[in-house]
């Protein structure tokens, strides 16, 4: 037996708070630069701060600007509404689509996932240099279709302050489209495949089986395509920044690009982190519900 | 698997229906869609400016050249500096590193503790964990720039392993923990009453069968990292700034004439490691898209 | 060696009570087992005697010493789990060695003990496997003789044999029975699984609901449950319950049986040292067995404790060496153990004979066998 009582009660306590040893330095870490620094940014949004912080309380001055006196952040919102719909809309559309097509037990099933998934490998950046060249007004898309024949064709959105968001919708899809051929199809695996003999021996027809059966059940893969979708479009920044860099003028500008550029080049932090509260006050109103039902979920199952 | 599918298969007849044909027409379409722009992206980069400025997006080079190859490693102009991508790729593997490392070994460690050694407030300490992979990093880069400079590491890449690290940490201990737990509770009983304390259960009976798990964080990790953007422009200066910082700074450039092929072997050059580690690490590059995706 | 007392257990998790005070000794050497239907809690007084879990309020004594506040591993315990736990990166000889490895046992005892439990359990060709490469039995062997190699002081078992099949957990429940003849080290073992726990035990805790019913011999446990859950648990088919008035007829008390064809029948109760005056007129459940109630006994003539009835045969379940014949009385549905030949055909009426010498009352009010 190990030595007296209370020597063996020292040691039981020693041991017990190692967990919260090893924990401690990722406490401290997420209390300070998570939680912490998100006070501090709320705190500076709340104030006057220009080049430099400073504490005094303001009020909510910066909001009332923010989205009462300056339209470049109404385009910023407005882009990100018209880029978001779209860009959730076509990866799910052609996720969807070529989940289903994979799942038809096709041959080097493998190869054509490893094709569609690759983009998800590269940076923002280098899918936007990709497309930046691509679509070029004068040497990208709009030559390459001249020289096959098509005189008349002009392809200059990247340059038109009307049409830019839509190059950015594009070269987006493209690159985020695998992951949600992914999630679908790890859904259709998922399904029983009793189910779907038990329609058929009940006489339903193969497009009345997806329709009404394989679909719904896929309603969790969607739920959670639209969550992760909508989280990387209030995030983006990258692909922006090299596509178009917010332009032409301000017309491809997003929340995040707004942030950065009125914080870090223009010299005005606390409009800067009013608009970054805003955006984080915007992915917690999704985010908190969806986390919340995900863990009660799998605490209860 | 449902054994119908769409109408388009029907399986029954012997060799390739109609539908069959339909089916892998979509297929290669989708396949070329994907592929295409990484085809424009090598064959633009082995032309010469002429070829480019006559030709057009798919044109064959007339003549096969590796200059803006060697140009965008080592002589391109980004920003004012003309020393092409090869300090900034070498930045981005010094950053890349030691931040994977970090964030998978502290990340293993928690993922531990959250999943064998729960106590009151774990759980909880865990959701609030969990929110820092959703948060937008906008709403912590002031007051990360700020306290960098503090600590003297404004502008510099143990800067931003530092960053790197920590916002790394809810990731990876998102994975350790979710795989931890499908270890069974029972043989983690039957070892404390073998004897085995928290280090020995850690190190001889949960370490040795975490390969896996290492493997898609690591991959995961530096995939994230080698291609992060904000935190680089953000928190680097010229000297350390990453590869992906120096990739947007040459493509975008204002000044000199535009040199398409040098703009895409840079593009290729900044995105070789990742598209490598994808290819070579197939179903674990899977794994850690899906994890934190589909469960909570 | 040691022996276990446990006193006035309770433990909550949250608001829910799951054990409600529970009470036992177990002598050292014997063989205890715990049994119940899920959720009474069984488990968990395993666990809080192998310390994997705190004691919301009681005691629990290893030999002397109270080790409410000591660690699993130092309460010189070893358990063998239902899923048996196996380490899955090492093989079967670093299985068996990792607890005395903890303990920093010298090597070359490490290395006997080994050679000891490995040819008790028959387990020697297996030493250099790994445990996804063994059968459900050999893991289980493998189980034990982790267990075993740590020589402790009280084994604790739980639920080991519900992952076999059924063959498989005969075998093993001998096998169990033999080792515990042979080292005669003190056992807790936790089943739902009322043979095993008659076959095996020294004494029986039978538990529901967080308390024990009944603490005794298997035989005693049998012939003679305490209340309606325990007769009605131990035992397979279970034992039949009759809702019926205690009369007195001719001298005799007794219940009076109507069958399913109207007939009523008088059955005399009669067990020494019972006195049934206060019930006369009230309601009670009498209980029988199956096996009780049967086509005939041997040396039947003449013992008065059996009597004839005669129902009308509603099912008949024949299970290989005797046919179950599903009659109805008062009411319920009486299961009967008859020799094949006897049985008759459903519809016809078929004459039983039921002996009373081991019938048994309950007050179906508290439950409890009234006499007890």
């Amino acid at each position: 037996m190990k030595g007296s009582v209370p020597r063996r009660r020292l040691f039981y306590f020693l041991e017990g708070g190692l967990p919260r040893l090893v924990l401690a330095p990722t406490f401290v870490a997420i209390l300070v630069f998570v939680y912490g620094f998100i006070a501090w940014t709320a705190w500076i949004s709340l104030t006057n701060s220009r080049l430099l912080p400073n504490y005094k309380f303001a009020g909510i001055a910066q909001y009332v600007t923010l989205f009462t006196k300056e339209p470049r952040w109404w385009v910023a919102i407005t882009n990100l509404f018209i880029f978001s719909s779209l860009f959730i809309a076509f990866c799910i559309i052609l996720g969807l689509i070529l989940a289903v097509l994979l799942d038809q037990r096709v041959r080097a099933e493998g190869f054509f996932r490893t094709i569609y998934l690759y983009p998800m490998a590269l940076s923002f950046i280098v899918t936007g240099a990709a497309w930046k060249w691509i679509l070029n007004p004068d040497l990208g898309l709009e030559r390459l279709v001249r020289q096959l024949g098509f005189a008349g064709f002009t392809f200059r959105w990247l340059v038109d302050s009307k049409m830019a968001i839509y190059t950015v919708v594009i070269a987006a899809v493209w690159q985020s489209a695998g992951f949600v051929l992914a999630l679908f199809l790890a859904g259709l695996r998922g399904i029983d495949d009793a189910i779907i003999k038990a329609a058929q021996v009940d006489g339903a027809s193969l497009p009345r089986i997806y329709w009404r059966i394989v679909i719904p059940s896929l309603r969790p893969v969607f739920l959670s395509s639209v969550i992760i979708l909508s989280h990387i479009a209030i995030k983006s920044f990258d692909l922006i920044m090299v596509l178009t860099r917010g332009g032409p003028g301000y017309s491809t500008d997003m929340p995040a690009t707004f942030m950065y550029a009125f914080a870090f080049n223009r010299g005005r932090l606390a409009f800067g982190a009013a608009s970054a509260m805003v955006m984080f006050l915007a992915v917690m109103a999704f985010i908190i519900p969806y986390l919340y039902s995900e863990l009660r979920g799998t605490r209860n199952a | 698997m449902p054994d119908g599918g769409l109408e388009l298969k029907t399986g029954r007849g012997p060799g390739l229906s109609f539908g069959r044909i339909l089916l892998y027409v979509a297929l290669i379409a989708a396949a070329a869609f994907f592929l295409i722009p990484f085809f424009v992206m090598v064959i633009t980069s082995v032309k010469s400016m002429e070829d480019i400025r006559t030709g057009h997006l798919i044109s064959w080079p007339r003549q096969f050249t590796l200059e803006a190859w060697i140009k965008a490693w080592g002589s391109a102009c980004i920003g004012v500096n003309c020393v092409g991508m090869k300090g900034y790729f070498w930045n981005s593997v010094r950053m890349v590193v030691p931040s994977v490392i970090l964030s998978t070994l502290i990340g293993a460690m928690n993922g531990y503790v959250f999943s064998k050694w729960r106590f009151p407030g774990s759980e909880t300490f865990f959701s609030f964990l969990l929110l820092g992979c959703f948060i937008p990093f906008q709403v912590i880069l002031l007051p990360m720039s700020l306290t960098l400079g503090w600590f003297k590491m404004a502008q510099s890449i143990q800067g931003l392993i530092l960053v790197h690290t920590i916002y790394g940490l809810p990731f990876t201990t998102l994975f350790f923990r979710n795989f931890y737990v499908t270890i069974p509770d029972e043989i983690i009983r039957a070892a404390k009453i073998d004897g085995a304390g928290f280090f020995r259960i850690l190190w001889r009976v949960v370490l040795p069968v975490s390969a896996p798990i290492f493997v898609v964080s690591i991959i995961w990790q530096t995939t994230q990292i080698w291609n992060d953007f904000l935190f680089g422009v953000a928190f680097s200066g010229s000297g350390s700034q990453p590869v992906t910082v120096a990739l947007n700074n040459l493509v975008n450039t204002s000044t000199g004439v535009k040199e398409y092929n040098v703009d895409m072997a840079a593009a290729i050059i900044a995105g070789l490691p990742t598209l490598f580690v994808y290819i070579i690490s197939g179903k674990y590059f899977l794994r850690g898209l899906t994890a934190g995706a589909v469960k909570g | 060696m040691a022996s276990l007392t446990i006193s006035g257990i309770r433990k909550s998790f949250g608001s829910e009570e799951v054990l409600k005070g529970v009470s036992l000794s177990v002598a050292s050497g014997e063989f205890l087992v715990l049994v119940g239907p899920s959720g009474c809690g069984k488990s968990t007084l395993l666990n809080l005697i192998a310390g994997l879990e705190t004691i919301s309020a009681g005691e629990i004594r290893i030999g002397d010493r109270v080790v409410n506040n000591v660690r699993p591993k130092d309460r010189d315990i070893a358990m063998v789990f239902q899923s048996y736990a196996l380490y899955p990166n090492m093989n079967v000889r670093q299985n068996l060695a990792f607890g005395l490895e903890t303990r920093g046992v010298p090597k070359a005892r490490i290395k006997e003990t080994i050679e000891r439990v490995a040819n008790m359990l028959q387990i020697e060709e297996l030493l250099d496997r790994r445990p996804r490469q063994l059968s459900g039995g050999q893991r289980q062997r493998v189980a034990m003789g982790r267990a075993l190699a740590r020589d402790p002081a009280i084994f604790l078992f739980d639920e080991p044999l519900s992952n076999l099949d059924a063959k498989l957990r005969v075998e093993m429940r001998t096998e169990i029975k033999l080792l515990h003849q042979r080292i005669k080290t003190t056992i807790v073992y936790v089943t739902h699984d009322q043979i095993e726990a008659l076959t095996l035990a020294d004494r029986i805790a039978v538990m529901n609901d967080g308390i024990i019913h009944q603490f005794d011999t298997p035989q005693q446990v049998y012939d003679n449950p305490a209340n309606l859950f325990v007769a009605g648990f131990i035992g397979s088919p279970s034992m039949n319950f009759i809702p019926c008035r205690l009369v007195e007829q001719n001298g005799r008390k007794g219940a009076v049986l109507k069958a399913g064809s109207g007939k009523s029948f008088f059955l005399p109760v009669e067990r020494p040292g019972l006195s049934l005056q206060q019930w006369l007129g009230r309601e009670v459940i009498l209980g029988i067995r199956p096996e009780q109630i049967a086509g005939g006994f041997h040396e039947q003539e003449g013992n008065p404790q059996i009597h004839e009835i005669e129902c009308p045969v509603e099912v008949i379940e024949p299970t290989g060496p005797d046919t179950l014949v599903f009659v109805n009385i008062n009411g319920r549905e009486v299961t009967c153990r008859v020799n094949p030949k006897a049985a008759k055909a459903p519809g016809q009426a078929m004459k039983l004979m039921v002996d009373m010498s081991k019938a048994l009352l309950f007050d179906p009010q508290s439950e409890q066998r009234i006499g007890a």
